[in-house]
């Protein structure tokens, strides 16, 4: 019989190549349909109505002007009158109609009276927030107080990140359509079996099984589109009301005001060592904020290097600016740039190589120790580092100053729960259907590519169904945890279809199916190959039954997969102080997860985290105006996004092999975005002599740095 | 959008009479890249759409004795594609480089560009031209102003002129005509730019009932050097955060005449004329070039937020003289 463990990945045809993805094709040429561009017969438009308001409470919504509108074929209250809105752009009322911009025009005529309230929307310290904070932690681990009276060498300092957004190329949204009380709905989202459940929960339909919910492919997500929303809930009950389908997308200007935003952060940091650098003590008190009800959480600092006697103490503070939601790697971009930058200045105090201050320090990394310090060893040599690292300060002439920085990180991405079906079919073909969902990350191919490893068979001959909500049941594709989910239950559902054909196939090869292995396109006897018999002739002997396989992803520890991986990167960026402006030259990203799949759409998922990392290092900000409550960049030209140009070069480098394979798999999507921004603040920071405190690292705040402390040049 | 009518020109005696006597009444739309995106915002909304993108005589580049003289509607690309511009009026030439879209090269247009309406992030949410809370208090001095006005900000304008050509234009001694009802007439660049007093004025001197036909560069300029240099904080699709286009006279290595002309800084495109003074007689160096910079930004008064476009503006005048001393295009 086929074993379900993975082989060894030398015997491997599929799994670590470097493979392109399957629907890489279909979406360049436009074939593939994503939710914006399912267009249903006879399919009405909807637009929602958005508070103006920061903060207010519905006195009264008139929709009677708008229900007179051309075109105007149905109107939904979101935010019954009594209730509040908490930020501009909170949703109140939606109107569907025959085009796009009937819609539009029929949404402004809906007048909602608002009794304004106060709000708070600035990203200020709690001591500027009043009433509007919330103490979320307090913790204090050994003695704090003694290890930094003894620490030879202090170093304090203030880091933090702002808020940014998600920024999903396509955006929120879904077209709903009824059939009877059967509900379809064509939703961008992470979560594709768990949507039903959610329309059942809001009593539109009356079981979860009335609703499908269908995503072939999906424009990204990173945490913003767990739930079916508001508008979601909105939309298939104006379907309903209308008697027709609908589409509901969100605009450019609602996904940034009102879908979701990373929490700020910030930390007054105070961290000592001995001479030689050993860590002693840490002390942080941090805030930030996750819009109205503190979300996101408190931070556990310091990040990766974890200092034995510590004090953190974390206050939220609750503005209007719009809902927290997840983004990639919720909080660790954010511990991240505060502890690698507060361990660089300190470096810089020491008068030492921050690489080297990490590889002392490197066992206060625990468990991945070794992976850490392997890993800061490669990037060093991708990035040329002992030859091109200096001390604080660029001390060449000429108003461009270079610099380097490292920055480590860690991740669980523990695979999610997960189903799988595999059916061979007596014609030779082969299925394995989950209710899985491709965000962009490559998931379909990586299902593709362990079906048919398993199966002998080139990756062609497997067909891969997922993103329908009718398939077995699978995990919401979030914390990095799809392609751990998936890959079990893949495997195991295939290992268990084909063992079922090796059964049926063994007596014709006079060999017990133990014997028996499937590979090239052929069933044959393990050691004889000379024995064995083409895959559709094996197939042909299932008469007109075919065969299911069934797997799932093993509760609690699952031996296919693991969990905790360790990244390191390093910067280096080029800064004109003359003008302030900060450019990435290189970014080296290191990273294991253990045993890859598919090297391809793996390396793919870090050249995206780091784009991403350069993104809100440089650029991304959510510029909120205190005076009207708004978002002022609501737009994608002043909420700046970086282009081909400001990328400079990166270079990946997955670590794979002894070590690393036999781990199994684990997930991928959230570490490398974790470490760009302290690697390019410390790079910023090494090469014009003083630290820019927070993200984004704006010409601003670059003069305000080389200002306050009279630095080189 | 609000709804609107759409009326398609073919002369220009024809597009002037489909004008109306108020803003509200009708817009011109030539390449439509920025009055597309205030009419889906609701920014303006004019009762007709006056398509001039048909009008005879508002096409092409031609030379003659006078100068050189660019239609309104030549495009970007245009601009880019034609040699004497590229050769003669590098600082115009670095201008139409800066705009970083392929998309809006092709069809935004020279006399587009000159009319564009600010970016100001206020104006564009709603607020008005200057950006006024419900008791007519300016929500910019108090407000998010990282991007607005350094000079001639005393208010009630706040906004800066988004146009990139604008200040090459200027400093290349750039005549605009302006066709209306009762014929042309024609203003010199700089005074084509206002500084608008009230919500309902414009931020040029146009009336509702005219056009911008034609931009005429004298045949004088042709013998200067020239450079824009402009600050981006994204290598592409980003406005500048500060620009200077300046044209330099040379004779024996020695400036007899200097302009230095910043963008993005002003509600208008702003002409240092105390930094010209500083050039004469001497030649470009790096410390001439910067203390030329510091002239030019001695009168600066930045906002809460906007200190360090006053940096940037003097490095962008440094640069575009030293540019246009060695004559690098
Ligand atoms: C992402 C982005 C980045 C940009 N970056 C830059 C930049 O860096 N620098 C820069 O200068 N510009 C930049 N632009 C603006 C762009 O250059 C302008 O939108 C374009 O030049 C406008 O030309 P148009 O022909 O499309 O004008 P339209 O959109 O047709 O018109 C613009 C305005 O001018 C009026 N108008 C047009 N032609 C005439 C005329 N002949 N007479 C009277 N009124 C007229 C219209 O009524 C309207 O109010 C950018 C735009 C975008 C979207």
């Amino acid at each position: 019989m086929a074993d379900y463990h993975w082989p060894p990945t030398d015997k491997c045809s599929l799994i670590g190549r470097r493979i392109s993805r399957l629907d890489g094709p279909w979406k360049s040429a436009g074939r593939i349909k994503y939710s914006y561009d399912v267009n249903r017969p006879n399919m009405l438009h909807g637009k929602m109505v958005f508070s103006p308001y920061a903060h207010a409470k519905v006195v009264s919504i008139d929709t009677s002007a708008a229900e007179k509108m051309p075109g105007v074929k149905a109107v939904e209250i979101m935010t019954e009158p009594g209730k509040e809105v908490f930020w501009v752009g909170h949703e109140v009322a939606a109107v569907a109609a025959e085009t796009e911009e009937q819609a539009r025009d029929a949404a402004r005529r809906i007048q909602v009276r608002y009794e304004k309230l106060p709000h708070l929307v600035s990203d200020v310290a709690p001591s500027k927030a009043g009433e509007h904070t919330k103490q979320l932690a307090e913790q204090t681990d050994g003695n704090p107080d003694q290890a930094l009276q003894q620490a030879e060498v202090i170093s304090e300092g203030e880091y933090g990140a702002s808020v940014i957004t998600h920024c999903c190329l396509e955006a929120h949204g879904q077209v709903a359509e009824w059939d009877g009380d059967d509900l379809t709905l064509y939703a961008s989202t992470q979560n594709v079996s768990g949507i039903p459940g959610e329309i059942a929960k809001a009593n539109i339909v009356s079981s979860a099984d009335k609703v499908r919910v269908l995503t072939p492919v999906m424009g990204g997500g990173f945490g913003s589109k767990f739930g079916a929303d508001s508008w979601g809930l909105a939309c298939a009950r104006l379907a309903k009301k209308a008697g027709r389908p609908i589409k509901m997308m969100l605009e450019r200007d609602q996904e940034l005001m009102a879908a979701g935003e990373r929490p700020s952060m910030y930390a007054k940091v105070k961290v000592g060592a001995k001479k030689d650098g050993t860590l002693v003590g840490w002390q942080s008190e941090s805030w930030g904020t996750g819009g109205p009800d503190a979300q996101g959480g408190a931070p556990n600092l310091p990040y990766v290097v974890r200092i034995p006697d510590r004090r953190v103490k974390h206050t939220a503070v609750l503005t209007n600016i719009g809902p927290a939601r997840a983004w990639r790697a919720p909080n660790h971009p954010q511990m991240c740039v505060i502890t690698m930058s507060a361990l660089d200045d300190l470096a810089a105090k020491l008068g030492m190589d921050p690489v080297d201050l990490l590889q002392k320090n490197i066992q206060m990394t625990g468990q991945l120790a070794k992976t850490y310090s392997a890993e800061l060893e490669k990037a060093s040599q991708l990035m040329d580092w002992k030859s091109k690292w200096h001390p604080r300060g660029d001390k060449t002439s000429g108003p461009i100053k270079k610099g380097l920085g490292v920055s480590m990180h860690t991740w669980g991405g523990a695979g999610h729960p997960s189903n799988c079906n595999c059916v061979i079919q007596p014609d030779g073909s082969v299925s394995v259907s989950l209710g899985s969902q491709d965000l962009g990350t490559g998931t379909r191919t990586v299902i593709g590519i362990i079906t048919a490893e398993t199966m002998g068979l080139p990756l062609e001959a497997v067909k891969v169904n997922i993103g329908d909500s009718k398939y077995p049941a699978d995990g919401a594709s979030g914390g990095s945890t799809t392609v751990g989910g998936v890959s079990s239950s893949t495997r195991r559902a295939a290992t268990a279809a084909l063992n079922q054909l090796l059964e049926k196939v063994a007596p014709s090869l006079d060999a017990k199916p133990d014997d028996l292995e499937a590979v090239d396109g052929e069933i044959r006897v393990k050691g004889n190959p000379s024995k064995a018999i083409f895959w559709k002739q094996a197939c042909a002997k299932l008469g007109t039954t075919p065969i299911t396989g069934t797997g799932q992803r093993q509760r609690g520890n699952d031996d296919l997969l693991s969990s905790g991986v360790g990244g390191a990167q390093m910067a280096e960026v080029s800064v004109d102080t003359e003008t302030g402006i900060v450019h990435v030259d290189k970014l080296v990203a290191v990273q294991d997860c253990g045993l890859i799949i598919d090297l391809k759409t793996a390396e793919s998922q870090v050249y995206g985290a780091c784009i991403m990392g350069i993104t809100y290092s440089l650029f991304e900000e959510k510029i909120m105006d205190e005076q009207t409550g708004r978002c002022l960049n609501a737009d994608l030209e002043f909420y700046k996004l970086a282009g081909i140009g400001d990328f400079g070069d990166i270079v990946v480098h997955m670590m794979t092999g002894p070590g690393y394979d036999e781990r199994g798999v684990i997930g991928l999507g959230e570490p490398p975005v974790i470490s760009p921004g302290a690697a390019i603040s410390n790079a910023v920071a090494n090469a014009i002599g003083v630290r820019v405190p927070t993200l984004p690292l704006t010409p601003d705040k670059v003069f305000a740095a080389l200002e306050t402390k009279g630095a080189v040049a | 959008m609000e709804r609107f009518e759409y009326a398609h020109a073919s002369t220009r005696q024809e597009a002037i009479s489909l004008l109306g006597s108020s803003w509200d009444d009708a817009a011109v739309l030539a390449g439509g890249t920025d009055l597309i995106s205030l009419m889906k915002e609701y920014v303006v909304t004019p009762k007709r759409v006056v398509d001039i993108k048909n009008v005879e005589g508002l096409n092409g580049i031609h030379s003659n004795a006078e100068g050189v003289t660019i239609g309104a509607l030549v495009t970007m690309d245009e601009l880019l594609e034609d040699k004497t511009i590229r050769s003669e009026f590098p600082a115009l030439a670095h201008a139409a480089q800066g705009i970083t879209s392929a998309q809006i090269r092709a069809m935004g247009t020279v006399g587009g560009d000159l009319c564009q309406r600010p970016r100001c992030w206020y104006f564009r949410n709603g607020y008005g031209l200057l950006a006024k809370d419900e008791n007519g208090k300016s929500l910019v001095p108090e407000g998010e102003n990282r991007y607005h006005a350094i000079l001639g900000n005393n208010g009630p304008a706040y906004f800066v002129n988004p146009s990139s050509l604008a200040p090459a234009l200027i400093a290349l001694g750039a005549k605009l005509q302006l066709a209306g009802p009762k014929g042309q007439r024609e203003v010199s660049a700089p005074d084509f730019f206002i500084i608008p007093k009230s919500d309902s004025e414009r931020e040029n001197v146009l009336r509702p009932n005219e056009m911008l036909a034609s931009i005429v560069i004298p045949a004088s300029s042709r013998g200067l050097r020239s450079a824009t240099y402009e600050v981006r904080h994204k290598t592409a699709l980003d406005w500048p955060l500060a620009a200077a286009a300046v044209t330099v006279k040379l004779e024996g290595g020695k400036v007899t005449e200097g302009r230095i002309v910043l963008g993005h800084v002003a509600p208008i495109p702003w002409q240092a004329k105390e930094a010209d003074k500083e050039l004469t007689g001497k030649s470009i160096n790096e410390s001439v070039a910067a203390s030329a910079a510091e002239a030019a930004l001695s009168r600066a008064k930045p906002l809460s937020q906007n200190g360090y476009k006053v940096k940037l503006a003097k490095v962008a005048v440094k640069r575009a003289l030293l540019a246009a001393a060695k004559g690098e295009a």
